[in-house]
């Protein structure tokens, strides 16, 4: 019990020290999932509309694999990105094992199908009517599609932050492709697993705390505009 | 329109032959899943036909995808469920004129027009999803006239409206044909509207046009059976 309350009043001091190495990995982390939901973001919105405006009969097979990917384990994930990353791998001559880039791609990985078929369930919802609709009043394609995605835009920010909330918590595939190496591949979550193993539970306590407390800024602003979707 | 039918499961509907006149205000009637809607659907260019031809000015449509906009870009379809964007009157009204790259000023003067003609200069930055059902429907008309198309098709315009309501929407269509040639194709399952508002009649059953004439012959004197059943409020389905 004291180790534990010993713990989290150094965890607090090196929260409001803004400690460097605490400082380092919290930076890394948010860099690393921030650019990987970017990328995820880019590939989902439109993937994710373009399905959820076919029908749901001619996409069923899509569908069904994008659910499965959805629930992907990461350690799995960052499996599949390490075969492709590894020096015998098809990517291998990159040499990003090891690397920001790598995890980057595992997160990519994992979020993307989130955020398609999240955004897939949500434009299908009123897609069709709302692409009509455009259509009906002269929108081009392209504006009738957009028209779509900004209809849908509630569901589409919850589906991206579903995603963000996914991969900044996640532990198994940046392992994996990352390394935990200090002050390089370094985050959040790999710190906690290699700190807590090493007895260091300040540092794990402190960024165990980030973490919960970036998950509820994250979270209520998604409370927010889930909120907003609605009449009121 | 040339021997258009369309099939989903099986055929709901076959027009033999079928040709509008421009500035006309048409009344479309007949019973629940008659194809009215489908009819409405076709002529806009949203559904295909299975087979057959229609002709906009006695030229087929073209393929190609730019033409076949240009065509979309004269006509308007106030569709029976009508869906407002979610965003301010103002940006609702001004869709179709952002879509067809009007001006900013233009697009302001065409809208601010049509808000005050339909009373609602009030409510032009209000949130449309906040408005009443017979706001809504002023407004999606209003939408769907703003760039003055030269066909407006309404599927069901004052379905569920109070009479104040919708004799203001109905004068709203009346004014658009005569002040602005447009012409408007009506669908509607009040046969009193039909009378009250339409030119010519078109009465729709299962999948066929049965007849279509004047809307005081129609009325009156039909030439068929099923239609004097229909005007009458006779037929069982
Ligand atoms: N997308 C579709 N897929 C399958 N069947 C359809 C589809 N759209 C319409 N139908 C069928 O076509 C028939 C005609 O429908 P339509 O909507 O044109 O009728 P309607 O005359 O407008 O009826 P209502 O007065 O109830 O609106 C109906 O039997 C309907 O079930
Ligand atoms: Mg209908």
């Amino acid at each position: 019990m004291s180790r534990l309350l010993e713990g989290l009043v150094e965890a607090f001091r090196l929260i409001i020290s803004l400690d460097p190495e605490l400082l380092q990995i919290v930076f890394l982390s948010l860099r690393i999932s921030i650019m990987a939901i970017i990328l995820a973001t880019l590939i989902g919105i439109p993937l994710g509309t373009l399905l959820g405006l076919k029908g749901e009969k001619k996409t069923r097979i899509i569908n069904k694999i994008i659910f499965t990917f959805m629930g992907m384990p990461p350690v799995v994930a960052g499996l599949i990105i390490y075969l492709i990353l590894s020096r015998e791998g098809p990517l291998g001559v990159l040499a990003l094992l090891y690397t920001p880039s790598a995890m980057i791609i595992a997160q990519v990985f994992l979020a993307a199908p989130i955020v398609t078929g999240l955004t897939m369930v949500g434009v299908r919802a009123k897609g069709g009517i709302i692409e009509e609709t455009a259509r009906s009043l002269g929108a081009s394609s392209a504006l009738a599609a957009w028209t779509v995605v900004k209809e849908s835009r509630f569901a589409i920010l919850g589906a991206i932050i579903t995603g963000f909330s996914r991969v900044i918590a996640e532990v198994g595939a940046v392992m994996i492709v990352g390394g935990n190496i200090a002050g390089k591949t370094r985050v959040m979550t790999t710190a906690i697993v290699l700190e807590t193993r090493k007895g260091n539970f300040e540092l794990a306590i402190g960024l165990g705390l980030v973490l919960l407390i970036l998950s509820f800024i994250v979270n209520s602003f998604l409370y927010n505009i889930q909120k907003g979707g609605g009449k009121n | 329109m040339n021997g258009v039918y369309k099939k989903y499961d099986k055929e709901v509907l076959r027009v033999d032959r079928l040709e509008l006149l421009k500035g006309c205000i048409y009344g479309i009637i007949g019973p629940s899943g008659a194809g009215k809607s489908t009819l409405l659907r076709i002529i806009n260019l949203l559904t295909p036909p299975t087979g057959g031809e229609v002709k906009y000015h006695g030229r087929p449509v073209a393929a190609n995808g730019q033409e076949r906009l240009a065509l979309q870009r004269k006509m308007a379809l106030v569709f029976q469920q009508t869906l407002l964007f979610k965003d301010s009157v103002f940006n609702n009204v001004a869709f179709g004129l952002k879509a067809r790259g009007y001006s900013k000023s233009e697009t302001e003067d065409r809208v601010s027009t049509l808000l005050e003609q339909i009373g609602m200069t009030e409510l032009r930055n209000r949130r449309a999803d906040t408005l009443s059902g017979g706001e809504a429907q002023r407004v999606a008309i209003a939408r769907a006239v703003a760039f003055e198309p030269e066909l407006l098709l309404l599927d069901e315009p004052t379905a569920n409206l109070d009479p104040g309501n919708i004799e203001q929407i109905e004068s709203m269509i009346t004014g658009l044909a005569r002040e602005k040639g447009i012409t408007i194709i009506m669908v509607t399952h009040n046969v009193f509207q039909a009378r009250r508002i339409a030119e010519q009649v078109m009465f729709v059953h299962q999948g066929r046009i049965v007849e279509i004439g004047a809307t005081e012959k129609i009325f009156t004197e039909p030439e068929k059976e099923s239609t004097r059943q229909f005007v009458e409020g006779r037929m069982v389905y």
